[in-house]
């Protein structure tokens, strides 16, 4: 099935998504706590009120940094297609800090710690964003704005 | 450490290419399922992860775990969830790789990442008016 979609990078997906389960397995079993990007982000930018230390929160995002600086240093550079112009940006990171906030959560919490967990809450909330993800790329298709 | 291997995990899986994750948004178009390969992949390992933490009487490194509780499902959660998504299909960045994307393409990310911590902070703007304080 994987021959009708040969951009796809299957392989690179899943071991990328294994490290990424255990780098949440690590979080989950080493501090107790749930590896969501957003919430560690806007805790290390003390913009919500979490009990997370800010040290385990400002590690955290300071490693994804650091950790994805080292996969280009031994592995050369990856492929990063941009959309055109920094509206699609700000319009997006806008979109997504206010949403995360709102709703408790991204792919990473919700989507990877959640699912996994089998919590109601996480499922419906995947769900929904990538149902409203869908919905908005068919909509800027439509109006002739893809990228 | 969680947070270097999830950062080396984003760049190998792809999902640091906003066209990447754009593709996997984009059913009617070309889609590319990739996405959902990493998310199954991060599953596999949290699954068997979960069942261990149930386990335990506490964390390694900590007395006590520190986990949601929440159980509601509230407009708060879904509304949250649909702009979310909206914002996931417009810039094809969600918060793990727009941060770990400062790393190799550091001006576009940085954008995207300055407008997230704006989006968080109108979120608390508001939060607080609506709550009174």
């Amino acid at each position: 099935m994987l021959a009708w979609f040969p951009y796809a990078q299957p392989v690179g997906g899943l071991l990328g998504g294994l490290m990424i389960g255990l780098a949440a397995a690590v979080m989950l079993l080493g501090d107790g706590r749930i590896a969501g990007v957003s919430g560690m982000f806007s805790r290390a930018f003390g913009l919500n009120r979490s009990a997370t230390p800010w040290a385990i929160a400002a590690l955290f995002v300071a490693g994804l940094v650091i950790g994805a600086l080292l996969f280009v240093g031994i592995n050369g550079p990856i492929a990063a297609h941009y959309p055109p112009g920094i509206g699609w940006l700000i319009a997006g990171g806008l979109f997504v800090g206010y949403g995360t906030r709102l709703g408790s959560g991204c792919t990473s919490g919700h989507g990877v710690c959640g699912m996994s967990r089998l919590s109601p809450r996480s499922l419906l909330a995947t769900a929904t964003f990538i149902l409203s993800g869908m919905v908005t790329v068919a909509i800027v298709n439509l109006l002739g704005g893809a990228w | 450490m969680s947070g270097v291997l999830f950062g080396a995990g984003l760049a190998l899986s792809g999902m640091m290419d906003p066209t990447r994750v754009r593709g996997f948004l984009d059913i009617f178009g070309r889609w590319d399922p990739t996405l959902a390969f990493v998310m199954g992949g991060a599953v596999l390992v949290m699954a068997p992860a979960w069942w261990i933490q149930s386990r335990m009487r506490h964390p390694l490194a900590d007395a006590a775990f520190h986990l949601p509780q929440t159980k509601q499902i509230d407009p708060r959660l879904l509304g949250g969830a649909g702009l979310f998504g909206i914002g996931w299909g417009l810039a094809g960045l969600c918060p793990g790789p727009g941060i770990a994307s400062l790393a190799t393409s550091f001006a576009p990310a940085a954008i995207f990442v300055a407008a997230m911590i704006g989006g968080m902070a109108v979120f608390n703007l508001i939060d607080a008016r609506l709550r009174g304080g």
